[in-house]
């Protein structure tokens, strides 16, 4: 999707603003929507790349204003709503709807640290062998899906070179539909900014992108 | 309800204690429906407040540092030397480290969201989240990195790490000198977040 999310490249959001001594969280309340987004994740009901869609297809206004902590209230709002865990009404009024079941949550406090510990991996085993040998030349895709990708407006078109393939990894453009894994090598390529951006470029600059199989052409 | 933390400007306090308001109550929603348990609510932000922090990355950067084995197991799995050191999970599921040599200097960015590697480095700063950020580091990255007081000779490469996939990339940067009768719990004590990041180099 062309949505704002895709933000590399553009210009005319000013310096970069470090904050000295930056605590954890600025408020309680940004622990609170972390921890909630977890625990409500527990209950499988979407994947990591369907929560990051989420977030890309809120209002681009709204994605543009609210700090990623507001993003993440209301895309889990959007999650917990669409999985049918609670209802818009309940969010509206706080309160479960009448006569509603009670449920038994499935992240205890003793699992946190092991789930945390865990994590997601999306490496998978695959038989296939990579279509892409190191140092190949490639060029990205010029696609325009409407749905989730991780393959940036700024390379597609433009020619790169392989440096290596990271195995097999969950495809997100389909896992985001729950249209399966589809796992297929993932390479890290490394375009010049030259070839990016253009002579203003330094030659020596290089950007590198961990992009999959099907995102890319031979070149 | 009250709330103690120190916003700068108006505006944003009173939208931040309207967020307190709205968390708290779909806090509420889902305890009293069952959805969640409020102990593991408190075990993940003790986590990240506590335990899941760049300290994490400071010891890996010290000891690869002190340990040229550990640093060549580093650089080859960095998954499997992380987790020697107890640093695992998500976030960090596929970590790779990128060196920084007089030549070469490394900055990381996730330019369609915002990940990074949580376990070593914990939950990323907001400055690492925002538009200027997200955008400038793949076209102006020494621009960005003047914006943090480092001004890089043009005969230095400037390698950007967009983090597009699971991979997650921690930056090696130069151990500083006059630092060789420290130990590695000393050094560690010297290593910054954004040192990590690529956005400051390590100073004694």
């Amino acid at each position: 999707m062309n949505g704002v999310h895709d933000m590399g490249g553009m210009q005319g959001f000013g310096p970069v603003q470090p904050e000295a001594n930056e605590p954890v969280f600025h408020a309680p309340w940004e622990g609170r929507v972390l921890a909630l987004r977890r625990a409500a994740g527990a209950w499988r009901k979407w994947n990591i790349d369907f929560g990051r869609h989420t977030i890309e297809t809120l209002p681009p206004a709204d994605y543009l204003r609210m700090s990623y902590y507001e993003k993440w209230f209301a895309s889990t709002i959007k999650l917990i709503v669409g999985a049918g865990l609670v209802t818009k009404e309940e969010v509206e009024t706080g309160r479960p709807a009448a006569g509603s079941k009670r449920e038994t949550p499935p992240l205890t406090p003793d699992k946190v640290m092991p789930i945390l510990k865990a994590g997601g991996p999306t490496l998978r085993e695959t038989n296939a062998k990579p279509r892409f040998a190191d140092g190949a030349p490639v060029r990205a895709r010029d696609i325009n899906p409407a749905g989730h990708t991780r393959l940036p407006r700024y390379v597609r078109g433009r020619m790169g070179t392989i440096e290596c393939h990271h195995g097999a990894h969950v495809f997100p453009d389909t896992n985001s539909k729950f249209e399966g894994e589809k796992p297929q090598y993932l390479y890290t390529v490394r375009f010049e900014a030259r070839e990016l951006w253009g002579e203003g470029a330094n030659p020596r600059d290089t950007v590198h992108l961990d992009l999959w199989e099907e995102y890319l052409d031979p070149a | 309800m009250s709330h103690d933390h120190d916003d700068h400007g108006h505006d944003h306090d009173h939208g931040a204690s309207d967020m307190a308001l709205r968390v708290k109550a779909l806090e509420t929603l889902l305890i009293e429906k069952g959805l969640v348990d409020p102990a593991a609510l408190d075990a993940i932000v003790e986590a990240y407040e506590t335990q899941i922090g760049p300290r994490n990355g400071a010891r890996v950067v010290a000891r690869a540092w002190t340990d040229p084995d550990y640093k060549a197991r580093l650089m080859s799995d960095a998954t499997a030397a992380i987790a020697e050191m107890g640093f695992s999970g998500a976030q960090g599921e596929h970590m790779v480290v990128v060196e920084n040599t007089p030549d070469t200097h490394n900055l990381v960015v996730c330019t369609l969201c915002s990940c990074y590697p949580w376990p070593v480095l914990g939950l990323p700063p907001v400055w690492y989240k925002s538009s200027a950020f997200r955008s400038r580091a793949v076209i102006d990255p020494r621009g960005v990195l003047r914006d943090f007081g480092l001004a890089l000779p043009d005969e230095v490469a400037v390698r950007v790490w967009d983090s597009t996939a699971e991979i997650r990339y921690l930056v090696l940067p130069e151990r500083p000198s006059g630092t060789e009768n420290m130990n590695a719990e000393q050094l560690a004590g010297l290593v910054t977040r954004d040192s990590m990041v690529g956005t400051a180099r390590v100073t004694a």
